[in-house]
């Protein structure tokens, strides 16, 4: 247990953290994720990696996490997001750091984008790991992250960043 | 091919667009991958929104990886929470083969097919060594061996002819085991990195700040458990260990 925890709380730790935007919450969401694994060491087929594993339970339980919350304040946070980056584009502009604007953007996407992003470039999941993890067919992983890219574009936009894409 | 960049423009994405960010992590079987690096080779649009991917990969990276890790009490409240779950045995299929999959899982295809044709080669040449091997000492006869019993420790003087009878050291009955208390600036890390070396688990956790660790999963004679606490003792992370039953 402890070598699993050693290889994979950080990146569990990262994972729920983007989706649950709280650090303590995030926190306790590990201890949770990894007593699951305890208690359903036996259950796992081998199937799939375990890290594949570990993210699929960590968003189930973010999941429960968030709908836990109420769903306005979800939205305030949201749009807050948002609001931040497209307030913001002098300062972007002037710094001319189109990474830290990308980065900056990246937080402002909704939770379904930010976890398909962070799922294919961070932690480098397939297409059909992703959909495992997610959830939903392989086809929809593909048009999903297709689109946050181009939400993520578009608030780059705003932001005064032009990538000559889309 | 142009065509193709136009449609991405105007209408729904194509497939091999839609493929373009697992080629930039390099999660791609090869026939995709294959067919990606041809689209992206004649198409140019194609390759100038594979350069937007590759920034959108490395600040998605950057962000994740300024995210920092959980502080040392989370560790701590999980195996807390696990001492008072009843007892339980995972299974040993899964401590095993969870490590041999994730070790392959953490390759990247393309690491892994490079790693796969080093092992193919390694085999062959293993092969091309036992044949060589065993044609020099085709004219040998066929022989069978048996050992009883009682026979090993003379084997062994045979084989090291000045070597003294071993004498019989007094074992512990179980492996040994120590309580420890880590260093208030110890990061989980180097608390894990720790128990890796010394092949040791916690059998019993924070009663008192103090974990009861037990090392490997044999026995140790009365100075080998002496030697391994004082080195434990010497870690810069252990601010205190002693021997426990």
């Amino acid at each position: 247990m402890q070598v699993l925890y050693g290889r994979h709380h950080v990146r569990v730790f990262r994972f729920g953290l983007r989706l649950v935007r709280d650090e303590q919450v995030a926190e306790d969401l590990i201890s949770e994720v990894f007593l699951d694994v305890w208690r359903q060491a036996g259950k796992f087929e081998g199937r799939s990696a375990v890290s594949t594993w570990l993210l699929a339970i960590t968003r189930f339980k973010a999941l429960s996490v968030l709908r836990r919350r109420k769903d306005a304040e979800l939205e305030d946070e949201a749009a807050n997001a948002i609001e931040d980056t497209a307030d913001d584009p002098e300062v972007a502009t002037q710094k001319k750091d189109k990474g830290e604007a990308l980065r900056k953007c990246l937080t402002g996407l909704s939770q379904d984008h930010r976890e398909i992003v962070d799922l294919v470039y961070y932690h480098e999941k397939s297409v059909e790991e992703v959909a495992e993890i997610v959830g939903i067919p392989e086809n929809t992983v593909k048009t999903r992250l297709f689109y946050a890219r181009k939400k993520l574009a578009e608030l780059l936009k705003a932001a005064g960043v032009e990538r000559g894409w889309p | 091919m142009m065509a193709l960049s136009k449609r991405m423009l105007e209408q729904e994405p194509s497939e091999i667009e839609l493929l373009l960010p697992w080629h930039a992590t390099g999660t791609l079987s090869a026939r995709d991958a294959r067919r990606v690096e041809e689209a992206l080779a004649r198409d140019p649009e194609l390759a100038k929104q594979y350069a937007v991917i590759r920034e959108e990969y490395a600040a998605t990276v950057h962000l994740n990886e300024s995210l920092g890790a959980p502080p040392p009490r989370a560790m701590l409240k999980l195996f807390a929470a696990i001492d008072a779950e009843p007892e339980r045995k995972p299974s040993a299929w899964f401590t095993a083969s969870s490590r041999i999959s994730d070790f392959f899982a953490s390759l990247s295809p393309r690491t892994l097919a490079w790693s796969a044709g080093v092992a193919v080669l390694a085999l062959l040449l293993q092969a091309g060594a036992i044949a060589v091997i065993v044609a020099k000492n085709q004219p040998a006869t066929y022989q069978t061996a048996s050992l009883s019993a009682n026979e090993p420790e003379q084997m062994t003087r045979a084989l090291v002819p000045n070597a003294a009878p071993r004498a019989r050291v007094p074992e512990a009955a179980t492996p040994p085991r120590a309580l420890v208390r880590f260093a208030p600036e110890a990061r989980i890390a180097d608390v894990t990195a720790l128990l890796d070396l010394y092949r040791a688990s916690i059998v019993d956790g924070a009663k008192g700040g103090m974990f009861r660790l037990q090392f490997g999963d044999r026995t140790m004679t009365k100075d080998e458990a002496a030697a391994l606490l004082a080195r434990l003792q010497k870690e810069k992370i252990v601010s205190l260990a002693v021997a426990a039953p």
